[in-house]
């Protein structure tokens, strides 16, 4: 195993004991910051389904999307960013006022989703050719 | 949801053969079918997406498809050993004749492509609709395929990215390649290139479709399969090498 | 020297190893993390050249572990006694150099944090998917094989382990050879010839570091190797040193005769700059001339001569693997052939390579990773091979 698959294991043992925390003790857990407009609609499940689940819905249509040509479906990463995107920044990542770092960073689970896909919503990406480097 | 209402238009302009017959079948351009239908789609295994690129329509100096390739998919257009390049063209001499060609040269979308073979993880993977992909969430950054590919039509992110095009994610540390702008025709749309092309050089269409004017157009005129003595049975064909 | 002083002596000796093979180790690993973070934009390779000098390391240990392991089969499996003692020794280098290597290899991974996938994940029409169930299987063998000799309960089942251990070694060679044999789009490679070559080069490496393993424990223990033994260790090194040269000549040959495959022999052989230098100078001279004259000359043959053979042969097997690997895909992929081609990706030129610091630092940390396992083991299992010396005398009396 190479060091960083060791590391790898102990984020997530890291963050399985966090999700212990959720699952004991949600009051514990600091809330996310959601920035969220209920005017863009609800999210695509119950926020309590979201918070135990929302990685297996993601890896699942993933696949789906991938693999199988399957557009349009509710669940999407482009669709989790469009509403939860920071209302300054436009991004999900990047520092614990946004929403998908505000709870990974607290629960030390690294996400590596957003070494390729955009963090910002999509109309906040300037159409141009981006820099390799 | 059927196959046929998925089919992205052949082309908006002009087409390269008279097959606008095809087009009867197809609904007005521009029009999205998953929107109307408001469902989603999935890749269909009875259609194969290919490629007709009429290389007598190219001239060495018109890069629009690269360029458009580029743009598309936020590639830098640096051509260091180590950058990406999805679609290139390249300039061919015959050794004997001296005859030239500029031929647009991109994944073959083979359908038996080696890179799927080989892959250890099928992270290199075939959809059912012909398109050939990897799946950047199990690729190893391994290279095999990179080894395998008799095109060169591979590359591999040597370094960070930054400013994707959300629709194309990419990243450090996995190979990547042309994937036939599967975003863009999941969506009824046309590669990006196929659009580009300031000469309509490029038919995109489905190559199971006996009227599709992909089919017609490969019945009428001499095409060609590059390194077909493999047998991989490319989606890409080239006519005018 | 008494005997407390010479203790002393080989225990700081020993930390002193283990002191050097822990710091190249180390930098091994810092290589990794460097280019782990970067990217492989700070190693020499390319879109051209993907594979580069670590797997010139990786797969010249992973060859090598399967040859080693030569010494023990023909101890159990052929009932040589002289191999026989041998075979503990044997078997622990192989594992050792088998982890190296695969550690060079995962750590060269562009996302080495998803190991976890490719071994969950297998696509079985993938050679390298093989080739890891394979390597895990070749682990599990050898060291059920190791336990059997060492445990005096486990002794009647050490020959059928030590037979598939053989069987297992044999395929996993092939499996190797077969990563570049199937490639059929290159010109370096895709020939059937590739799996058996890969299968002789394995003997001749794995001999060749065992030789030199032993050289030094022999010499640390103030030992001196029988003649006989010798004798026999060094006629089956040049046997596999010639088989060696054998399949490459038969394997370039066979290429200038394809009317499709001349362009790449001009290019391997003659005008590729540094590729041909390697392969004649580095493979063809230091690797297997020398090797064969320091083995066979008058006057030499001594165990030294041979110890200095065996570095050529491992000094001539880097430099067949890195003109195979790296001068394989350097020659331009013949993607329209009776055409001359051109672009920007490279297409019909050559392709630059030069091997970078952290990635020659990696395949050195791969090396250091089974230089300890090999100085650690050896030292707590107690693996020096020690030959019965009445009996060698009583079958050898004329030497
Ligand atoms: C249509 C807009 C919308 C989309 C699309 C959307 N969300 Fe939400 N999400 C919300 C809103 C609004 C809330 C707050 C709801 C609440 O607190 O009841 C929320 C709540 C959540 C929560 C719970 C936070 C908490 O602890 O209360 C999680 C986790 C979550 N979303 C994740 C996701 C993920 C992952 C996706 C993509 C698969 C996604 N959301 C897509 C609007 C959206
Ligand atoms: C309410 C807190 C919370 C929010 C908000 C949240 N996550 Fe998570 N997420 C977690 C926890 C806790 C885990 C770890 C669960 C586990 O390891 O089983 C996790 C795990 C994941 C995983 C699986 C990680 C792995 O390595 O297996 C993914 C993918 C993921 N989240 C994506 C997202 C994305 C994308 C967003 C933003 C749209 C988001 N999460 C927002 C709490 C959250
Ligand atoms: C190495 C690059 C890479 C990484 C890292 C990565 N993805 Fe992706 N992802 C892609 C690519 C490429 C696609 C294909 C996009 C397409 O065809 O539309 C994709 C598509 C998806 C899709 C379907 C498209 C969508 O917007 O819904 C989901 C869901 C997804 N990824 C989730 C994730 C999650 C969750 C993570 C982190 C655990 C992740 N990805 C990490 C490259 C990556």
């Amino acid at each position: 195993m190479s060091l960083a698959a060791i590391a790898r294991t102990l984020l997530l043992a890291a963050g399985l004991a966090g999700l212990a925390g959720f699952a004991s003790a949600d009051s514990r857990v600091p809330k996310p910051t959601i920035q969220a407009d209920p005017a863009n609609g609800t999210c695509v499940a119950p926020a309590a389904e979201m918070r135990r689940n929302h990685m297996d819905m993601l890896k699942h249509q993933r696949d789906k999307t991938l693999r199988e040509g399957e557009r349009g479906a509710k669940v999407s990463l482009n669709g989790c960013i469009s509403c939860h995107a920071g209302k300054q920044s436009g991004s999900v990542v990047g520092s614990r006022q946004e929403f998908c770092e505000s709870c990974h960073a607290y629960a030390a689970v690294k996400l590596d989703c957003f070494e390729c896909h955009q963090p910002k919503a999509g109309a906040q990406v300037a159409k141009t050719a981006g820099g390799e480097r | 949801m059927s196959d046929k209402e998925q089919k992205p238009l052949p082309g908006r302009r002009a087409l390269l053969s008279g097959g606008a017959a095809a087009l009867g079948l197809l609904v007005a351009p521009g029009i999205r079918l998953i929107e109307v239908a408001g469902a989603s789609t999935t890749a269909s295994p009875k259609v194969r997406w290919g490629l007709l690129v009429d290389t007598t329509r190219c001239t060495p100096e018109c890069k629009a498809c690269v360029n458009a390739c580029n743009a598309e998919n936020h590639l830098s257009g640096a051509t260091a050993p180590t950058d990406s390049q999805w679609l290139r063209k390249v300039e061919l001499k015959d050794k004997r004749t001296g005859r030239t060609a500029s031929v647009p040269v991109m994944c073959q979308h083979c359908a038996k492509p080696a890179c799927v073979d080989v892959c250890p993880t099928g992270a290199s993977f075939k959809r059912a609709d012909g398109i050939v992909l990897v799946d950047r969430h199990a690729c190893i950054g391994c290279r095999y395929c990179m080894m395998a590919c008799p095109y060169k039509a591979r590359s591999f992110v040597h370094a960070e990215v930054h400013d994707q095009n959300p629709e194309v994610p990419r990243g450090k540390g996995c190979v990547e390649g042309c994937n036939l702008c599967v975003h863009r025709v999941d969506k009824g749309q046309l590669p990006t290139c196929v659009e580009a092309c300031p000469n309509q050089a490029m038919l995109f269409g489905d190559l199971n479709d006996p009227n599709s004017a992909l089919s017609q157009r490969l019945r009428t005129i001499a095409t060609t399969q590059v390194r077909a003595d493999l047998g991989l049975d490319t989606g890409v064909r080239y006519h005018g090498i | 020297m008494t005997g407390a002083a010479s203790k002393r002596f080989d225990v700081s000796h020993f930390y002193g190893l283990v002191g050097l093979g822990l710091a190249v180790l180390l930098a091994g690993l810092g290589a990794f993390h460097y280019m782990e973070e970067h990217g492989h934009i700070v190693s020499g390779m390319n879109n051209q050249v993907v594979w580069g000098t670590p797997h010139v390391f990786a797969i010249f240990m992973i060859v090598a572990a399967s040859g080693v392991l030569n010494v023990a089969s023909i101890g159990s499996v052929f009932g040589k006694t002289v191999y026989k003692v041998r075979a503990p020794l044997s078997g622990l280098l192989c594992l050792a150099l088998l982890g190296g290597g695969l550690m060079v290899l995962m750590l060269d991974l562009g996302r080495p944090d998803r190991v976890i996938v490719a071994a969950t994940h297998y696509n079985f029409t993938s050679v390298f998917a093989w080739n890891v169930f394979l390597y895990s299987g070749m682990f599990g063998i050898v060291a059920v094989y190791l336990w059997t000799m060492m445990e005096r309960r486990m002794k009647p089942l050490s020959k059928p382990a030590g037979f598939a251990a053989f069987i297992w070694r044999l395929i996993l060679t092939t499996g190797t050879g077969s990563i570049f044999g199937f490639l059929v789009a290159r010109q370096a490679y895709g020939s059937a010839i590739l799996a058996p070559m890969f299968i002789v080069m394995s003997f001749a490496w794995g001999l060749a570091v065992f030789y030199i393993v032993q050289s030094v424990m022999y010499a640390w223990n103030g030992m001196e190797l029988h003649p006989s033994v010798l004798r026999r260790m060094k006629n089956l090194l040049a046997v596999f040193v010639a088989g060696t040269a054998y399949f490459v000549a038969a394997y370039h040959v066979t290429n200038i005769y394809f009317a499709r495959q001349t362009e790449f022999e001009q290019f391997i052989l003659v005008s590729g700059g540094i590729y041909p230098l390697l392969l004649w100078l580095g493979f063809g001279v230091v690797g297997t001339l020398v090797p064969l004259l320091l083995i066979f000359l008058p006057g030499l043959g001594t165990p030294r001569a041979v110890l200095f053979a065996s570095a050529g042969v491992i000094i001539g097997a880097f430099a067949l693997l890195y003109t195979f690997i790296i001068g394989g895909q350097a020659f331009p992929l013949q993607i329209f052939p009776g055409f001359e081609a051109s672009s920007s990706f490279g297409d019909g030129a050559v392709g630059a390579y030069s091997p970078s610091l952290p990635e020659v630092l990696l395949g050195l940390g791969g090396v250091a990773a089974a230089f300890l396992i090999t100085t650690i083991g050896v030292r707590i299992l107690h693996f020096l091979p020690q030959d019965d010396l009445v009996q060698l005398e009583a079958a050898n009396p004329a030497d």
